[in-house]
């Protein structure tokens, strides 16, 4: 401060030419401006940064509001409901013939019975199925094992997908020319084929009756899920490495090196934090599509085992009496529709929020 | 050999270091692109050698290859009289260091400089625990002129100069005796230059680090370095003293380089006779034979076409490959 002070005083005079700043004209900085100066905006790391995008988007904010609601009603309905998946309707310990092919909120002779004597009869929300099984539950229960599917098949696809991809990305060379002619092969076979094929043999050798937890599950579920594993990892270790490629590519990978950083370590600390984003957004996308080859494989008879219902197999029993009760379609392929509409444009909210390359400010 | 070699005054010496890299030029084909192609050179403990040419002669490969980023394709690289190779290179990488030319892409935008710079600690265990490593980290960070509390910041918040800073606090974690910088001001604008230049004056001061400073501004690799060397497509054409080679460069592409370094003053700039090379620089893939250089020299003649020139002392440790000069 002194210093200027004494400069001010010294300097020459400004000839009527010069460009020479006039420092007389400038006024000191008072102490509270001084502070101001100081007070820069909170450091913010990307994924903050990311989701306070993600949150200004209404769309992806809508489906995140969707598949919450879902996944609430998902563990809610089974235990408010009174009727299980498998239960025929039952009035007093009797079978209720009467109650098959029912209308939503319609109720069948032997509960208006019920209801007149002064009983009380949980309603028929979406009504029923042809065998008499309340069909709100049902498509509750499909749901869960729809979204079960996607979730746990995109899992398996992301880990395996991540692990080949980031080891064939970054050594490159010979490793990387042999691990990626492997995914070519993979990857030229017809897959809808495989898929069917693998989920007919599976189901007829996995021996899952020693696990209780694999039991409940079913055989067809465990088959699914490794068809899922197999066959659809090809996409997401293609992508992985063509990232991990790039990145690779950037000095502060070489000044990892330098360090004396281990493989090991450059791929965790400094590759793989790099391309997250990429990774999440296409795991995000790969959980509809699971859905729906889920949903397509039950549909042609291949998916859960009866009584465990799932959308597609829903929709396929919706199917043989369609001119008659049109709305056993239109549940499961609204949820359908709403499940994979959700996340689809939840993965391009995230896509929009995280992607370095699609930034615009 | 490595024997022999021990007490050498020299902390790095680089003998006929050859770097090639495959190239395919047709099916089951590939061509040896000679990228470094026989150089050698000494850096003395606490020295800075500056290292000149056009884009493309090789100059940040040699840095490469010398860190062992590249396996040297042949030549040996020595630093403190040690062989530098697959297993030496473990326990050297704390002595030798770089600085990279890109202040954007050399920091991780996923990481806080803490850990930008804690990083070669972290590798090499050098701390007892989390306040001795935060304490080397704020040292650091105020050795390059960096505020403490910029340590929990991202890289992507600060400034050229700033992420410059950040870089050369990376690489001096370590304590090295030698660092590479590669192009370390080239990205960056002129008066931040200078203070980056300066910086890395005072720290040689006060650490006593050798650099190995790469660069293709001749005015300031003359105002850093003790000497300087010229590469011309892979080879060392011209190596003497910093003021020695500004004021007396003897090999005809030293003296077209130096008279295209831009003067400040425009009286002097007009009087200055600029000297002009004509033609192209001759594709690394496919080399003149004899002295690379003799495709745009004036004084080429029929020997340069047959032999390739060596580095020849002319006094005073100023070394020339050329036959006519």
């Amino acid at each position: 401060m002194d210093n200027t002070s004494k400069n001010l005083d010294e300097m020459p005079k400004k000839s009527p030419l010069s460009f020479q700043i006039d420092l007389k004209k400038f006024e000191k900085a008072t102490d509270d401006e001084k502070k101001q100066q100081d007070v820069m905006s909170e450091s913010t790391s990307f994924f903050k940064d990311g989701m306070r995008k993600l949150r200004k988007n209404p769309l992806a904010m809508g489906s995140i509001v969707v598949l919450v609601l879902i996944m609430a009603m998902i563990f809610i309905v089974p235990h408010i409901v009174p009727y299980s998946y498998s239960q025929i309707i039952t009035v007093n310990g009797r079978r209720d013939k009467t109650a098959s092919n029912m209308a939503p909120f319609e109720y069948s002779q032997l509960e208006q019975k019920y209801i007149e004597e002064g009983g009380k009869v949980f309603p028929h929300i979406m009504g029923t199925d042809e065998m008499g099984r309340d069909y709100f539950v049902r498509v509750i229960y499909g749901t869960r094992v729809s979204l079960a599917v996607g979730l746990f098949a995109s899992i398996i696809v992301l880990l395996i997908g991540v692990l080949y991809g980031s080891i064939s990305g970054y050594f490159g060379g010979k490793v990387d020319l042999v691990m990626m002619r492997i995914v070519d092969i993979i990857y030229s076979l017809p897959d809808m084929l495989m898929v069917i094929l693998l989920s007919v043999v599976l189901r007829e050798t996995l021996k899952v009756d020693n696990i209780a937890f694999l039991q409940k599950l079913g055989p067809n579920m465990i088959s699914m899920f490794i068809v899922f594993g197999l066959l659809y990892w090809t996409g997401m270790a293609r992508m992985v490495r063509g990232q991990i490629l790039t990145i690779k590519q950037n000095e502060y990978v070489l000044a990892a090196k330098i360090s004396g950083a281990k493989s090991g370590r450059i791929i965790r600390k400094h590759i793989l934090p790099n391309c997250v984003s990429v990774i999440i957004v296409a795991g995000a996308l790969q959980i509809p599509s699971a859905i729906f080859t889920e949903s397509f494989l039950s549909f042609i008879g291949l998916g859960v085992q009866a009584p465990m219902p799932s959308l597609g197999s829903l929709a396929n029993a919706g199917r043989a009496g369609l001119t008659a009760y049109p709305y056993k379609l239109i549940f499961p392929a609204v949820m359908i529709c709403l499940i994979t509409l959700a996340f689809n444009l939840l993965g391009d909210g995230l896509r929009d929020a995280f992607d370095p390359k699609l930034r615009r400010d | 050999m490595s024997e022999m070699k021990k007490k050498s005054e020299y902390l790095v010496e680089v003998n006929n270091l050859k770097q090639y890299f495959p190239i395919k030029t047709g099916f089951m084909k590939t061509t040896p692109l000679k990228a470094v192609d026989g150089v050698s050179f000494n850096i003395k403990a606490g020295e800075t050698l500056g290292l000149v040419g056009e884009s493309g002669c090789g100059k940040t490969t040699v840095g490469r290859s010398l860190l062992r980023l590249y396996t040297p394709t042949s030549g040996d690289v020595f630093f403190d009289g040690e062989r530098v190779d697959k297993n030496s290179i473990g326990h050297m990488r704390k002595q030798m260091q770089m600085v990279f030319q890109d202040p954007y892409s050399s920091l991780n935008p996923r990481m806080t400089v803490e850990d930008i710079i804690g990083e070669p600690l972290d590798v090499h265990k050098l701390y007892s625990g989390k306040g001795e490593r935060r304490d080397r980290i704020l040292e650091l960070m105020e050795l390059v002129g960096l505020n403490a509390e910029h340590a929990t910041r991202y890289a992507h918040e600060f400034s050229g100069g700033q992420r410059q800073r950040i870089g050369i606090a990376r690489a001096l974690a370590t304590n090295p005796r030698f660092i590479v910088c590669d192009e370390a001001v080239s990205a960056l604008d002129v008066s931040i230059q200078a203070q980056v230049i300066n910086m890395f004056e005072e720290l040689q001061e006060k650490l006593g680090v050798a650099y190995l400073f790469i660069a293709h501004d001749l005015l300031v690799v003359h105002h850093i370095s003790d000497r300087i060397a010229v590469m011309y497509l892979g080879r060392i054409v011209e190596i003497a003293d910093a003021d020695d080679l500004n004021a007396s460069p003897i090999h005809p592409y030293t003296q077209s380089l130096l008279s295209a370094v831009p003067y400040p003053d425009p009286k002097m700039a007009k009087e200055r006779q600029r000297i002009i090379l004509e033609g192209d620089v001759p594709s690394p893939l496919n080399m003149p034979k004899g002295c690379a250089f003799r495709t745009r020299c004036k004084y080429a003649t029929e020997r340069c076409a047959q032999e390739c020139p060596t580095l020849t002392d002319r006094g005073n440790g100023h070394m020339v490959a050329c036959f006519n000069k």
